[in-house]
Parts: structure tokens; C-alpha cells; sequence
């Protein structure tokens, strides 16, 4: 099991290696072919997206999906592969997944902190925009939490700091792409 | 809202753990590694390391010990002192750290909070505050820098900040309990998140903190004891607030 996670100049690329690390994963540097292709997401996505774009990940991403291979999108990687966002004053995203990042109008902004995902586990969040898409599958206090849509799964919040159940939550991830 | 949040902060000064604390003298007391790693697994929330004797020697030091940190734990950490540019930050954040705490050096040039903010996005922006009367200090509190807490907290929402670290000078240390005037005031201002420092004592200062910020600061409550952390925990569970289960 090989995970290649997208570098794009900006991001916790490292966080998220260590996270998959500890599982026993290998990294690879191959986005395109290895088994499991990571967009991690900090920062804006101006410049998260004109560096995706400039690196080419933007098509491999997209080949990937449409060849059913898995992608996973954390924070901002999920909201960059929805059709639009509203940050930056209006940005086109990868269009992996049908929807739109949406400001969070509720609550403190930035999001900052755990919170419970479908009512269990507590995960890490740390975000001013959130998903508004129909591909939604987990949700934090009536935010999207995850959205699944096709071989893409996306998160809101950050399994590779969110502690023991961050690595569970990967784990499950991991176990079933070896089965698939 | 999110849970609220316990974050011990561990204070560094030449890759090591250093007691005294930022107004005064040091005592080196561990490893931030090690320190590190036990009190995530006693429940915090996240953890600050502050480079306390910030120097540009020091800062590939400061370096090897964020590589270090999130190489052993997985739950989210801020590292502050000498921050001083978007380099600074982006070789933080790259090594594994989560957000960058800015004082000094934003007050010194404000711009500098809308800079991290472009560069690194808001959520890993944290402007800390030293105050004393209601008055922010610049310099580990030996400087005044003429700005009032609750109109800095406002400008550097404003430049970008994710969350104001507010530090009460007058209480830090005396553990009698965080200032919940000026946690309110600045709370109340500001629309981020903001995280109380400074004068817990014991599990009631600090469930009176989470009433009006949204985390609090651990320092000297904890002594580098990471059981202190689980004790205080169970509580403040036991006093009604609502921690997350690790």
C-alpha cells in the first residue's frame, strides 16, 4: 500500500506522511499511479489551486477519479475539489465533486477545535469555509464533515491530527482500499 | 461550537523545556518531545511550545524540535517566538507545526499578521497578547506598546488573526484565577476564537475561563506533570464541562 500526497507549495504535506507512516504505509512520489493519492489542504485556495494547476495535479487528480482510483481530500483539499468556492473572492475548483465552499456564517470563525462527527468520535477542524454538496456523508454540527463521490472521499477535518480516532479513521481507509 | 480546549503550554529555550516562564528567570525541565507526547496522551487538546529565548541561532533548533514533535504526536500544536516573517511561519508550518503565534513582531508591524494570514490562511494565524491593565505589552511584557487589548484584538481579527492567545500579566502565575473581565471584553469583541492565559490555579479558574473563551492556556497549573492534565480533566468533567473523550 502506497500513498502519494500532493505537494502543491504550500500545506502540512508532512503531517499527513507521518500520519499514514505510522499506519505502515509507504509514501511514493507518484501521484498518478500510487494507490492512494492524498490532496492535503492549509492555506488558501487561490494559491493552493494555481499551485495544483501549475504542478499538473489538476489532471491527474481528475484521471484518477474518472478511472475509479481513489483520491482523499483533507480540509481544504475537500472544499478544492468541490466546482466552485466562495473564498478569495469566488474561485473554480477541480470539479471532482459536485457542490460549492461555502463561508461559515455560524459560530466563531475560523472553526478551531474538536468536535464530534455523526454525534461520536471527536475530530480536529480547523476551517473558515465548509462543503454544501450532495455527495455529504458525515456531518459536525450541521457542517459537512465528509463527502464520498465516486473514488473520492473528502474531510473536513484533519484525521492526521486528530489523535487516536484521526488514525482510526485513516486505518479504515487504508483497509479498505488494500481490499478493494 | 467546538469542544472546548486544554492546551498546555510548554515553554523552550535551546531545544529544551525551560520553567521560570516567560517574566522571568529560566530552569531547564525536560525535553519538549517527550513532554510533548505524555501530555497528549494524558487528553490535551492541542499544545503551544513557545521559544522563550528566541534568537536567529536558535531558530534551526526551533526547527528540529517541531520536526521532532509531530513526528510523536498527532494532535494539533502552535509554536510562537521570533516569528518574524512569512518564511519564518511557512518553514514552521512545513515542518509540522499547525499555526504560528505572533506578539511582539506584529506589534512592531502589524502588516505582518495579513501576510501569515494570505500566506498560511487564518486558522494558522494566532496573534498572543501580553496585557497589564488593560494595556498590551510588547517584549515578554517589558515594553509598552501604547495599544489597548480589546482595540489590538480587534485590528488583528481584522489583519487576518484566527485566534487571539490573551495572556493576563497581572494574573499570570498568581493562580487565582484567569482575568475573566479582560477574557470577556476581548471575547466579546471578536468574532475568532480566543484562548485564556494566565492564573489558573485549580479545575473551577479554569471551567470559569471555557465559560467566556474557548480554550484555555495551561502553564504553571500543570508543573510538566502530564498526570496533572488527567486529573484536572476528570474535574472539570465532574464540574459539568464538556471535554472531548480521547
Amino acid at each position: 500500500m502506497n500513498v502519494a500526497i500532493c505537494a502543491y507549495g504550500a500545506g502540512n504535506v508532512r503531517s499527513v506522511e507521518l500520519a499514514f507512516r505510522r499506519l505502515g504505509a509507504e509514501i511514493a512520489d507518484d501521484v498518478e499511479r500510487a494507490d492512494l493519492a492524498v490532496l492535503p489542504g492549509v492555506g488558501s485556495a487561490r494559491a493552493a489551486l494555481a499551485g495544483l494547476r501549475a504542478r499538473g495535479h489538476d489532471k491527474v487528480l481528475r484521471a484518477r477519479v474518472e478511472a475509479g482510483r481513489p483520491v482523499l481530500g483533507i480540509c481544504l483539499g475537500l472544499q478544492l475539489a468541490l466546482e466552485w468556492t466562495e473564498e478569495d473572492g469566488g474561485v473554480e475548483g477541480l470539479a471532482l465533486v459536485p457542490g460549492r465552499a461555502e463561508r461559515l456564517r455560524a459560530g466563531r470563525v475560523p472553526r478551531i477545535g474538536w468536535a464530534e462527527v455523526d454525534g461520536r468520535d471527536a475530530f480536529w477542524f480547523a476551517h473558515s469555509y465548509a462543503a454544501s454538496t450532495p455527495a455529504a456523508t458525515r456531518w459536525s454540527e450541521g457542517i459537512v464533515a465528509e463527502a464520498r463521490h465516486g473514488s473520492f472521499v473528502g474531510v473536513q477535518f484533519h484525521p492526521e491530527k486528530s489523535g487516536p480516532a484521526g488514525a482510526r479513521f485513516l486505518a479504515e481507509e487504508v483497509r479498505c482500499l488494500s481490499r478493494a | 461550537m467546538p469542544l472546548p480546549r486544554l492546551i498546555p503550554c510548554l515553554d523552550v529555550a535551546a531545544g529544551r523545556v525551560v520553567k521560570g516562564v516567560r517574566f522571568r528567570g529560566l530552569r531547564e525541565v525536560g525535553d519538549p518531545v517527550e513532554l510533548g507526547a505524555a501530555y497528549s496522551e494524558a487528553g490535551a487538546d492541542e499544545l503551544v511550545f513557545l521559544d522563550v529565548a528566541a534568537t536567529v541561532e536558535q531558530r534551526r533548533t526551533l526547527v528540529d524540535v517541531v520536526r521532532a514533535v509531530a513526528e510523536r504526536v498527532a494532535i494539533p500544536f502552535t509554536v510562537g517566538g521570533g516569528v518574524r516573517s512569512g518564511d519564518d511561519a511557512e518553514t514552521l508550518l512545513a515542518a509540522g507545526a499547525d499555526k504560528v503565534a505572533v506578539n511582539s513582531a506584529a506589534l512592531a508591524r502589524p502588516e505582518l499578521v495579513t501576510e501569515l494570514a494570505e500566506r498560511l490562511g487564518s486558522q494558522a494565524v494566532v496573534v498572543a497578547m501580553d496585557v497589564s491593565n488593560g494595556s498590551v505589552r510588547s517584549h515578554a511584557g517589558t515594553a509598552e506598546s501604547g495599544r489597548g487589548a480589546v482595540e489590538w484584538a480587534r485590528e488583528a481579527q481584522e489583519r487576518g488573526a484566527g485566534e487571539i492567545l490573551l495572556t493576563s500579566i497581572d494574573a499570570d502565575g498568581t493562580r487565582n484565577g484567569y482575568d475573566l473581565e479582560l477574557t470577556g471584553a476581548v471575547a466579546a469583541a471578536v468574532g475568532v476564537p480566543v484562548i485564556a492565559s494566565g492564573g489558573a490555579g485549580c479545575a473551577r479558574h479554569v471551567a470559569d475561563a471555557l465559560e467566556v473563551a474557548q480554550a484555555a492556556l495551561l502553564a504553571s497549573i500543570l508543573h510538566e506533570r502530564p498526570a496533572r492534565l488527567a486529573s484536572l480533566r476528570a474535574e472539570l468533567r465532574e464540574l459539568g464541562v464538556a471535554l472531548r473523550w480521547s
